[in-house]
């Protein structure tokens, strides 16, 4: 606890004349700004991180066109934001927790996870690790250490606090990265996670990807101040705000705060300034918001173009490797999207397990009756109906040439 | 076997299950050295460093989704809500989190080692944010389990089950009986089974059901009632979500009169769901219209509390009404 020293007049202070620097390290034309030093990333992570960037905006132009194709119920783009998203988880041990809103599909690519698991979920079919129960985009994966997307925004935030500090307790030298955007820290989550964090010192780093817009409200319309990064102070936490466009600042930076996080227990706030280039999510048109101009003033800082330089500047990168790599993955997609749209819903029976560890009686009493009706109706309930029918249900598996 | 409070089971509880398992912590607002403003955690700080027993900042929604991150991570939390009627800035965290985090993973990911306690209901004059009775607002929400003792051996016996369940379970407790209900608890470890009421007695003409403080009540009015020669069994829910739907229906099928009584208000109250499943199930058995004992549909009273709450004589004319229907 500090000591405040004494005043005599009746003088306010305002956070009016305040605002904190962006550290940004590469320009847009792939050379680094005066002054800047160069993060540690050799050439393999280097292209690790190019590649979790195409892979994203791959699957993300492709995934959209499915939506508008009728394909896909709901489709969410990260587009614009892959440095902020890749650069952040790259800097992070691959054991450490991801906590992420919905936007950062990008972290997962990053992570490893294949076009084959994004497909499931997207089509919630039997292979969908979440058992088709959520939306499209709700990824995660206990391998990859990525928990579980959950719609209801910033609740996420509080349970990053507390998975850190159970990694804290564990002493696993482990730490927990939270996503969200600049609207999910109006909530009350945002504001009781960095609080608990402070004081309980949990090993947590909370990644503000301001993008400009939650859904259509624009930050001028989110908060009065110098964005999200100075309410740090208040709860006495680190903070640094870095251009989130710029792969190498944010790579350098969370690689910062992971140390602050594991090695001196000290929770982190990074603020990412970026701009979100696509729509909200597939049912969102911009257009009735924001200009054509402004969203050509962001085209031009794509942070995918940003990296790509600098890799050419390095020479670890060409025209060739562009061109036959997005080619590759161009055809991947569509091959394993194929592959998800035929694969069978999940069973029946998945509707009731999960909910608790074992079915209750209640529940078995209810599926029971449901399957007496889907048996009285199966044309009326044709997913559950194929399932019951095991029939049908090997026709359905004999239909798929796929296979992992 | 040694004669103690429900407090002092709670304790010995809590106390048995972190000296088992170093993944159980228990915290919320003043739950540290000062021991909870019940005492209800008094001396685990002393006994297991502030690691893994302190005091939250005042936030609800932090405690329980800190809590829920906990849970997912492999520890075992124990967080207490101050006061039920404080749980609602965490009723997000609860209901859309806590309940839905192994379904919607695909059991990827659960927070079955959660247990949330909180002192529940009226008697205290807690006038209304000291005396709420909000079970029936988590029994609409599947993946949590809602648990409630009626006196210190079954606090201590369901609590150690709550916290070793493999799902996330509400505690509530009655703070009405936290000092003024006192009887013989083992002091080893013991468990007592979730989702299963218990016919506490056995009787022939009609069935009575409460849960939590309410059952001390229950037995009162029996008491009046057997008087009356009007045998009566009586039977103590325990858990809210699952509820044991066969004992009662058994019991209803004997008896053919049903009476159900609880301190929260009557629309949409628990009672409700009962009287609805048993009504389904035993239909042509009812000698009479199921009665439910509830308080009214208005926030809880301040010094009308004694005329807001159901008490012996307002079931025991209830239990009259359905004999002599």
């Amino acid at each position: 606890m500090t000591t405040t020293a004494r005043t005599h007049q009746p003088e306010f202070l305002s956070g009016d004349e305040f605002s904190i620097p962006t550290y940004g390290v590469l320009a847009q034309d792939g050379s680094l700004y005066e002054g800047a030093d160069e993060p540690d990333l050799d050439k393999a992570k280097a292209l690790r991180i190019y590649h979790s960037m195409i892979v994203t905006r791959v699957l993300d132009e492709r995934m959209l066109a499915a939506q508008r194709q009728g394909r896909l119920s709901f489709y969410m783009q990260c587009t614009g934001e892959e440095a902020a998203v890749i650069g952040s988880a790259a800097a992070l041990d691959d054991d450490d927790m991801i906590m992420a809103q919905y936007r950062e599909q990008g972290a997962l690519a990053y992570r490893g996870f294949t076009f084959d698991e994004f497909m499931n979920q997207l089509f919630g079919n039997e292979m969908d690790y979440g058992k088709g129960r959520q939306m499209p985009i709700h990824y995660g994966s206990r391998k990859l250490h990525y928990m579980t997307i959950s719609s209801p925004l910033a609740t996420q935030i509080p349970q990053a606090t507390g998975y850190a500090y159970g990694q804290k307790l564990a002493g696993e030298g482990l730490c927990t990265i939270v996503y969200f955007g600049e609207g999910a820290a109006s909530e009350g989550d945002f504001h009781a996670a960095l609080n608990m964090a402070a004081v309980h010192e949990a090993p947590v780093i909370f990644f503000c990807r301001n993008n400009g817009y939650a859904i259509s409200t624009p930050s001028v319309e989110q908060f009065a101040a110098d964005g999200v990064a100075p309410r740090a102070f208040g709860y006495r936490m680190h903070v640094i705000r870095v251009d989130g466009n710029d792969i190498l600042a944010v790579y350098r930076a969370t690689q910062r705060a992971r140390e602050l996080a594991v090695k001196d227990n000290k929770p982190v706030l990074i603020e990412a300034m970026t701009y979100r280039l696509a729509a909200h999510s597939s049912s969102d048109d911009p257009s009735g918001y924001r200009s054509r101009k402004e969203e050509e003033v962001w085209r031009d800082k794509d942070p995918i173009r940003r990296m790509r330089s600098w890799l050419e500047h390095k020479g670890w990168w060409d025209d060739d490797q562009e061109k036959s790599l997005q080619e590759r993955l161009r055809a991947e997609v569509l091959e394993t999207m194929k592959r998800a749209e035929k694969r069978p819903p999940p069973p029946l029976d998945s509707l009731v397990t999960d909910v608790y560890a074992d079915v209750t009686p209640a529940l078995q009493r209810q599926l029971d009756q449901l399957k007496w009706h889907i048996r009285r109706h199966p044309e009326a309930y044709p997913r559950g109906a194929r399932s019951l029918d095991p029939v049908l249900a090997s026709a359905d598996n004999t239909d798929d040439q796929g296979g992992e | 076997m040694a004669t103690i409070n429900m407090l002092q089971a709670i304790n010995q509880a809590l106390d048995i299950a972190m000296a088992e398992d170093e993944r159980v912590l228990c915290f919320g607002e003043d739950v540290g050295s000062f021991g909870g403003v019940f005492r209800a955690t008094s001396h685990l700080q002393e006994k297991y460093g502030k690691a893994r027993c302190f005091n939250t900042p005042l936030v609800e929604q932090g405690i329980v989704g800190f809590a829920n991150g906990l849970a997912a991570q492999g520890s075992v939390p124990v967080a207490e809500i101050q006061f039920a009627d404080y749980i609602f800035p965490a009723f997000d965290q609860i209901v859309n989190e806590t309940a839905k985090f192994r379904y919607r993973s695909g059991d990827l990911f659960n927070v079955g080692g959660l247990t949330i306690r909180a002192p529940y209901g009226g008697g205290i004059s807690g006038g209304h944010y000291h005396s709420q009775s909000p079970e029936a607002y988590f029994a609409h929400t599947p993946g949590i389990k809602i648990v409630v003792p009626r006196n210190p051996y079954e606090a201590k016996g369901l609590l150690l089950a709550s916290i070793r369940d493999p799902d996330p379970v509400l505690f509530f407790e009655p703070k009405r009986l936290y000092r003024a209900a006192v009887g013989e608890v083992p002091e080893e470890d013991y468990q007592l089974p979730i989702g299963e009421a218990e016919v506490t007695k056995e009787g022939s003409d009609i069935t009575l059901v409460g849960w939590g403080a309410q059952m001390e009540v229950i037995d009162k009015a029996v008491e009046l009632a057997e008087k009356e020669g009007i045998s009566c069994e009586v039977i103590d829910l325990r858990s809210i979500l699952p509820w044991d739907e066969d004992t009662i229906a058994e019991s209803v099928l004997k008896t053919g009169r049903l009476v159900i009584t609880h301190e929260a208000p009557r629309t949409g109250g628990f009672a409700a769901e009962i009287s609805a499943a048993i009504q389904e199930r035993c239909f042509l058995y009812l000698e009479s219209p199921i009665e439910r004992v509830t308080g009214l549909d208005t926030p809880f009273p301040l010094t009308l509390e004694k005329e807001y709450l159901p008490d012996h004589l307002k079931i025991l004319e209830a239990i009259r009404a359905s004999v002599n229907f």
